[in-house]
């Protein structure tokens, strides 16, 4: 594949010809590329917390 | 050893070095079991980011703006610096709150809480340096953006943006000088006075509040396994 062609091609995935999108609620104004970013954070941070830890209950096992 | 040597000052900084972070503290044989959390992988994430955008900072520097600007391998430096810096940010966030709502400060470990937290507030600055320091209209843009900002709080005197020379210094040299020492610190405080042990186990263990880490449980984890 061509570089023009990968070009093309990213190009129609992720259209950047356009003003940012932005997500205005009341005096909270951010771009709206931020926002997604935060909201992977919350979800990383949920399941660091939720998901088990590989292993950790056979350690806590043996220690008993 | 003579008393003459006994006085002396690289004696007297081991001795204390030894005395504050014995080898078998900083670098020990196992960890508790309640460290394996993925929490603690964030902490680590974060130690590694830091080790590529350093090693893509200093190829960066050694090759200059044309070389990123106009190269495909500069351009690929280029971005593997900046979405290390991304990296870095994410995890590292998620690491504070994680500690955050462990209240990690708890048994004498508020230096090991505030080098971190402090680790973030000057890893941001240290951003803004690089994104200013891209020698493009972007940076143009966000430099201009950035001295209104810095202005309206009543520090631009003493940090102009649009300065690129004083920009680039803090951004190579300045500012991940402060950033390595403060993760360094981080780690050895870490080391030196154990990973914050479950609310529940303090709890049980009856510690006061802000009273002396509790000894790790007798029973721990290999840190290779």
């Amino acid at each position: 594949m061509t570089h023009a062609s990968v070009t093309a091609v990213m190009g129609a995935v992720f259209n950047l010809s356009h003003p940012a999108h932005v997500v205005h609620w009341s005096f909270i104004k951010l771009p709206l590329a931020n926002v997604i970013v935060i909201a992977l954070m919350l979800v990383a941070f949920a399941l660091a917390i939720a998901l088990p830890f590989p292993g950790a209950k056979r350690r806590r096992g043996d220690s008993s | 050893m003579s008393d003459y040597h006994k006085g002396s000052w690289t004696v007297k900084v081991r001795e204390a070095a030894v005395a504050a972070l014995p080898p078998e503290k900083l670098l020990p044989d196992g960890q508790p079991t309640y460290v394996a959390s993925w929490i603690y992988v964030f902490g680590v994430a974060s130690v590694a980011s830091l080790v590529v955008i350093i090693t893509s900072g200093t190829i960066l520097a050694l090759k200059g703006p044309a070389w990123w600007h106009f190269t495909g391998v500069g351009h690929f430096f280029n971005s593997i610096h900046m979405w290390a810096v991304e990296l870095f940010f994410f995890v590292m966030v998620v690491h504070l709150w994680g500690k955050y709502w462990m209240a990690a400060w708890r048994g004498g470990r508020a230096r090991v809480w505030i080098t971190g937290a402090i680790t973030f507030l000057v890893a941001v600055p240290t951003a803004l340096t690089g994104y200013v320091s891209q020698q493009n209209f972007d940076a143009q843009w966000i430099s201009t953006q950035a001295k209104d900002g810095l202005n309206s709080v009543g520090v631009g005197a003493f940090f102009n943006v649009t300065n690129f020379g004083q920009m680039y210094s803090y951004h190579v040299l300045l500012l991940p000088i402060a950033v390595v020492i403060l993760v360094s610190a981080h780690v050895l405080l870490v080391r030196r006075h154990g990973v914050v042990p479950p609310i529940e186990l303090n709890a049980r263990l009856a510690i006061a509040p802000g009273g002396e880490a509790p000894a790790p449980p007798p029973s721990t984890v290999g840190a290779g396994s």
